[in-house]
């Protein structure tokens, strides 16, 4: 597989939302605007890469039994470093992506990744596989976000684009299961062309 | 607090999957069969029950004594692993067959949301006791499978219904669970 391939497949062919639907609670609880998705996206990224790299380093140390524990604990300590970096630097988004933050930790594309990916290449290629999955994955909060606020809120990276409230709706929880199922279908039918 | 409120809110009001989106993999992942979605729904009450307890006592006797409430994800985490290998360990013994059908979906009862969600929120909600912590992860579990089962009659029936091509399969599962969300909202009156 080509380096090139690494990187971009995260981002149609094996997207972590739209395709192998993983991850999808944070893509759900997050996304209620656009600057909300991109946030929890590149947050996710970070933990992804940097857990990548050390799965890929320390893969020929661990014993095969307990390997899924020890990833569990590498990508842990990351999520704590962005918790706290987080807390500290960025209260107010802190406040608003809550619980979902400590929550990355049981994000299934990280640990799906450590497992599949990191553990069996080497440490060059395990970061462009995270930074295409990572980066694949804030594309579609990012893209989910940006639907939901432009036809909840009326607006987009909080610029207004029209008057009056919009559907409270996608803002609320239903509208995000709706809106995720039908950007899937969008998506079948585009892929489906081209194939 | 009083318990009713919290089980009443916990299992309609603030439903864990459809209003606070947490499980929601396990929630596409095992919602085909109401039989599966039962199992599931079973094996999520017992790990997040004895999680929220045991995360309960670790945080108020160990993390908040010595003031190490940073380590807070990383033992949280640990603590629900092992006992997802326990739970696995007793179904593979007591009940085959129930092992067989949730396959490869036990061991993901780790990287169930719901479970870690369920046990941080109980701890960092202000007048949560053990007895109210306890309460309220059983009624969240009872949530959980309750969403999941109502879903998975749903999706039985789905499969006979003549739907849109371009919408069969994933597209239509979540707009379904968006309805059926839609829905639930309307128990928030209750609280």
């Amino acid at each position: 597989m080509s380096k090139v391939n690494i990187f971009t497949r995260g981002f149609f062919k094996e997207n972590a939302v739209f395709v192998m639907l993983l991850g999808l609670c944070p893509a759900l609880g997050t996304t209620t605007s656009a600057i909300n998705g991109l946030a929890m996206g590149l947050a996710t990224t970070f933990v992804l890469i940097m857990s990548n790299i050390v799965v890929s380093l320390i893969k020929s140390q661990i014993p095969d039994k307990v390997r899924i524990p020890a990833y569990i604990v590498v990508i842990a300590s990351f999520v704590t470093v962005v918790e706290l970096t987080m807390k500290a630097y960025l209260p107010e988004l802190f406040a608003v992506l809550g619980l979902f933050i400590p929550l990355i930790v049981v994000n299934c594309l990280i640990l799906g990744r450590a497992e599949a990916f990191a553990s069996k290449n080497n440490v060059f290629d395990s970061i462009l596989d995270g930074l295409g999955m990572g980066l694949g994955f804030a594309m579609a909060l990012t893209i989910l976000g940006a639907v939901r606020e432009v036809l909840g809120s009326g607006s987009i990276f909080d610029i207004p684009l029209y008057e009056g409230d919009g559907a409270l709706v996608f803002v609320l929880a239903p509208g995000a299961f709706i809106a995720l199922g039908y950007l899937i279908a969008i998506l079948n039918k585009l892929t489906k062309k081209t194939a | 607090m009083e318990y009713v409120l919290i089980i009443i809110s916990a299992i309609f009001v603030n439903n864990v999957i459809l209003a606070k989106f947490l499980g929601v993999c396990p929630f596409f992942g095992v919602s085909k069969k109401v039989e599966t979605a039962l199992g599931m729904g079973g094996a999520v009450v017992f790990v997040m029950t004895i999680a929220t307890i045991v995360t309960y006592l670790i945080q108020k006797y160990i993390l908040d004594k010595f003031g190490i409430q940073y380590m807070q994800t990383i033992t949280f985490i640990l603590i629900i692993a092992s006992l997802v290998q326990l739970v696995e360990i007793i179904l593979k013994k007591m009940s085959p067959s129930l092992y067989q059908a949730l396959g490869i979906f036990l061991p993901l009862i780790t990287t169930n949301c719901a479970v870690l969600g369920v046990a941080i929120l109980a701890v960092s909600t202000d007048g949560f006791g053990l007895m109210e912590s306890t309460v309220y992860a059983i009624a969240s579990a009872i949530g959980f499978g309750l969403a999941l089962t109502i879903f998975a009659g749903i999706r039985e029936q789905l499969d006979m219904m003549d739907v849109p091509e371009g919408m069969k399969g994933v597209p239509i599962a979540f707009v379904t669970a968006g309805i059926l969300a839609l829905a639930f909202m309307g128990f928030s009156g209750i609280a």
